[in-house]
This record gives C-alpha cells, structure tokens and sequence, in this order.
C-alpha cells in the first residue's frame, strides 16, 4: 500500500513538472509573443514542425534528441531564434566533424529552412530573436562613439581592424571582413561558441548599431600605404623584413663581395 | 711567388727587399680588362643605370605633381594603394637604388682591380714636432700664470668640481617615490560599477550568463580630472563577467565571505605580468587571455594562472549590491593590481 503510493507520488511528481513547464513555457511565449510579432514574423506551426524535422536529421546527434545537449554539444534550450540564425547562415553549424572551433564555411541550409531551425529552437524556449532590418540599422548611429566602443569591447580579440586573431588551444576569434551587420549584431546579443554576449542592457541597441558602423568602415578601408600584411600588427611585419627585407640585403651583398671574372 | 715557403698565405716574416710581407696569388684580369668591348658594353649599363635613375627623379616629382591623393588603385593580392604614395616611394626607391647598383657596377667591372702593397708611415711624429709642441704647451703655462696664480688655479678647480651638482639634483624629479599608492586603487566601499566608455550603472540582471562588460567606478572623471593623469584610470579598469555559481570553483575570498554576486565576479583587467589590459575572454573555459604574452587566467577558479609567465593570479575585486540594487565594490582589491614591484617582494 505504502510502497503503491510512493510510486504514485513520484509519477505524479514528473507529470507535474512537465506540465508546469509548459505551462510556464506557453504562458511566457504568450506574454513575449506581441513583441517578437512587431520585430519578427511569427513562427508557423508548420514551420515549428519543419524545423523538427531538419533538427533531428541534422543537429541531434549532437545537439541531443530533444536539444538538451550532450557531451559533444551544448543544450539548446532558450538559446533563441538569433543564435540559430547565427550559426546555421554562416555555415558554423552543422560542424563536419569534432573540432576545437566551428570555422565558417559555405552554409548546408537555405533560409527558408534557417527559418524553421530558428522557428523550432525558438519554440523550445524564448531566448533573442532574429533582429529584424530596423534593429540592424544603421543610418542614424555615431561611427566615431562605434569606434570607441569597438576598441573597449571588440579589438581585443577581433584585433583593431577587425581582422580577428589567436586565442588559446588553437582557438581563434574570426575575421569581421566577411561579416554582415545582421550576422555582427546576433554574435553580439547570443555570445556564439567562446565569445562573451553582450546584452541588450549592458550594450543597448544605438551603440551595437554604432560599432556595426563602424565594422563596414573597416570592411570599406583601403590601404593607403601599399601591403598591410593582414593588418596583424608586429608580428607580420617582424617576419616580412626579417626573411624578404634582410634576405634582400644579403643577396646584395653577396653580389657586392663577389670575385667578377 | 713564395712556393718556397710552402703555402700561398704563410707569413713571410723573413720577407726581404720589394718582396710583400703578405704573398698574392697571381693577378686574373677581368674580361672588361681584356677586351675593350665588353668593357664598353659595361660602361653603357652603368650610364642606363644612372640615366635611369635620373629618370625616376623627374619622375617622382611629376608624380607629386600631377598625381591627386584621392586616386586609388587596385593592385590585386597587395589591396587597394593609394596612387600616389605607390608612385612616390617606387621612383624614389628606384632613383637610389639605381645610383646604388651602377656605382657597384662601375666599381666591381670598370674601376682598376689590380692589388697594390702600399707601405704604411710610421705612427709616431718626429722627434722635432713633439718637441716643439710640448714647448709651446709650456710657453701657454707660463704666460698663463696657471702655475704662480694659485687663488685662480683652486677658485677654478673648485667651481668645476661643483659645477656637476645640478646634473645630480634635477635626478629629484624622477620622484617622488610612490609610497603606498602601488598598493591601491580608487575602488572604496559602496563605489558603484559602470560601463566603460557609455557609463552606465548596472544591476545583476543585466549581465546574462556569459557577458563580459569592461567596467570601472563611478567616480573616475572626476578623480581623474582632480588627479591630471590617467593613473587611476589604469590601476582600476576591471571587467564583469558572469557564469553559472555552479561553475565557479573557487574565489579569492577568505573562507565566510563570498566576493562574487550571483554568479558576477569582478576582475582587474590589468595582467599581473607586465601589465597589458587584458579582456580576451574565452566564456566557455572562463579563460582570460593576454594577447601580449599569453597568460592566460582561469576567472572561474579564483583567477589562477594556468599559463604563460605571469606569476601572480588576476585580482579579484568584491562585489555586492547597494540598497538600490546597483552594482557596487565591497571593497577596494585586497592586494596589488598590475605586475609586480621592486617593494612588494
């Protein structure tokens, strides 16, 4: 009797807890849902049940069957719409095979179904959405404030020109030459793979704009002065007039010192 | 010449007559020594060269000239050049290389190259010059008086030895020492954490897990206006970051006080190796890396090195929260931010 009514407790337990959270999940879509209309399109069911579809055939195994994670990926639950539009458009995800780090490359699926992806992870729990083309804006930002948000927050990493450079453990923060604003301001809200996020609070929406600016004119930047080397810094430079500059030197005077028949 | 000192280059130190201390080998004409035509062809490549040359001279004026800055041009896997600059440097280069190579040709091909012994003069003077010099030496001590006059001779001697002494006393400026102030920063009980540059206060529900935000106190204009230097700028630029509290392994509190608040944990952002401003985050290991020699810091286990050559962990500053919910130090750092110093052991 005693041990009937245990078992029934903990069954109860469970199904009370699943329905609390999509109680709680239903309730806040509800609530968040009139915003996300105004920036976004809604999410289709159909588009919902699509994303599933693709989910499982291509993100699952690592992912995990219901996106809670696995030890070969993260959990994907209230990562939102925006991470997703992240990495599946810029060919990150899905990975082709265990790496340290997701390099950019030529994307596996068309927008429509970046929609979907989107539109499932989304569903599983509210986190950014897609920043819509008011949000990406940047006709009214301040590219010298852009400037000097990029050098406090960005250049430590993507390096001052927004070439990226090394981190640890063959790690690597990537270029911004190829970045678009949309891809710019979704890194900056969801914080992809190793890079920090930078909240809507701790970095409103005007300054993103303004270092999105900011990102285009460095895209834009010509190099007055011939060969920027990858505008590496030092580094480039020491090994170009190390090997080219003083190899040259020597070869001249070789030609200098040699015995003329 | 000198087989009979067995090798071509042993000294002959028993050298006798016009016999060179130093044997030779054999002189090998050139062949624009032998044959006048070559040695012309020769002459007409040195004066290309140096025609050349004065070409590029015009040429890089008439580029100064007639070439506007505004122009671009694309040269492919190079970028996109500035015109201008790239004529400039291009003819002005080739102008002194170009006077460069055909003096090295002219000298190499045409100029003679015939080995010549030329025997060098002894070092010394004559007897005569020196005696006439220290003669002269000693007219200039008489008809000084240098030797008689001794009020001159010391008041002389005693304002050259003084005369160093401002050198020493201006070595002051250097100072003065600073005390304590390595020691400390302008983070006091109850000072408020702001964003850099856009110096907003913050709550703890701004940071989500994973932000990183630069930060430093509320009052730093003003002290660093009252100050005139970017000192206090430099010794209390922190960041924030946020993990999980579940994540944090350990933290740099002694043990009953807790310096991070739900999972925020403040850092100087100063590398204790030689002092680089360091804001490489790395949220998933929660690694703070140092661009300039690679030290990295894990923030999640009291800020310890876990590589490179810094030899101190990273700062922690205590944080809690005021009674508006705003972000705030306990405290300023309990030990020295930045790197090591001669005083600190």
């Amino acid at each position: 009797m005693t041990s009937t009514s245990v078992r029934r407790h903990k069954a109860t337990g469970l199904v009370v807890l699943l329905a609390s959270l999509v109680a709680t999940g239903v309730g806040y879509a509800a609530v968040t849902d009139s915003a996300e209309a105004a920036s976004t399109q809604v999410a289709s069911q159909t588009q919902v049940e699509a994303g599933h579809q693709l989910f499982l055939e291509g993100c699952a195994t690592c992912h995990g069957l219901a996106a809670q994670g696995t030890s070969s990926g993260p959990g994907l639950i209230g990562v939102g719409a925006a991470a997703v539009d992240f990495q599946v458009t810029t060919g990150r995800m899905p990975m082709a095979g265990p790496a340290i780090q997701a390099p950019r490359k030529t994307p596996v699926y068309d927008e429509e179904q970046v929609r979907q992806l989107a539109a499932y992870v989304q569903s599983l729990g509210v986190g950014p959405a897609i920043p819509s083309d008011s949000d990406i804006s940047t006709t009214d930002a301040n590219l010298a404030e852009g400037g000097l948000l990029f050098r406090t927050n960005c250049a430590q990493c993507h390096n001052f020109a927004g070439k990226g450079g090394a981190l640890s453990d063959g790690r690597w923060a990537p270029t911004l030459m190829n970045a678009t604003p949309r891809e710019i301001y979704e890194a900056m809200l969801t914080g992809p793979q190793n890079m920090p996020n930078f909240t809507e609070a701790t970095l409103p929406q005007a300054k993103k704009q303004a270092i999105i600016k900011y990102i285009a004119s460095l895209q834009d930047a010509k190099a007055p002065g011939g060969l920027a080397l990858g505008s590496y810094g030092p580094v480039t430079e020491g090994v170009f007039i190390w090997t080219a500059g003083i190899g040259a030197l020597l070869l001249a005077a070789v030609w200098i010192g040699a015995k003329v028949r | 010449m000198s087989s009979d000192h067995g090798t071509d280059i042993a000294l002959a130190s028993d050298a006798h007559g016009d016999e060179p201390a130093f044997p030779l080998p054999a002189h090998r004409h050139r062949i624009t020594d032998t044959d006048p035509a070559a040695a012309r062809r020769t002459e007409r490549q040195v004066a290309a060269m140096f025609l050349l040359s004065a070409a590029c001279t015009i040429g890089f004026v008439v580029a100064y000239v007639a070439i506007p800055t505004s122009s671009f041009i694309d040269l492919g896997p190079i970028g996109v050049v500035q015109t201008s600059n790239l004529a400039l440097g291009t003819t002005f280069g080739l102008a002194v290389l170009l006077i460069g190579l055909g003096a090295i040709q002219w000298a190499k091909k045409l100029m003679s190259d015939e080995e010549v012994v030329d025997e060098r003069h002894p070092l010394g003077s004559p007897q005569e010059d020196k005696d006439e010099a220290l003669a002269a030496f000693q007219t200039g001590v008489a008809e000084s008086g240098f030797v008689e006059r001794k009020i001159v001779r010391r008041t002389l001697i005693g304002a050259l030895a003084l005369f160093p002494i401002p050198l020493i006393v201006v070595l002051k400026d250097m100072g003065p020492l600073p005390g304590d102030s390595l020691r400390h920063t302008i983070w006091r009980q109850g000072s408020r954490i702001v964003v850099d540059v856009t110096g907003q206060k913050l709550k703890p529900q701004d940071l989500a897990v994973g932000t990183l935000v630069s930060a430093s106190p509320e009052d730093l204009d003003k002290i660093q206006e009252e100050e005139g230097t970017q000192n206090a700028r430099a010794k209390a630029s922190i960041i924030l970051v946020r993990m999980r509290p579940s994540e944090i392994k350990s933290e740099q509190a002694p043990s009953g006080q807790t310096w991070s608040y739900q999972g925020i944990l403040a850092f100087s952002k100063i590398c204790t190796h030689v002092g680089c401003p360091i804001a490489l985050y790395q949220q998933r290991q929660h690694s703070l890396l140092c661009p300039c020699h690679q030290s990295t810091f894990d923030l999640s286990d009291s800020g310890k090195v876990i590589f490179g050559p810094a030899n101190r962990r990273m700062p922690q500053l205590p944080i809690t929260i005021d009674s508006e919910g705003y972000l705030v130090a306990q405290s300023d750092f309990q030990e020295p931010v930045g790197p090591s110093f001669w005083e600190r052991g």
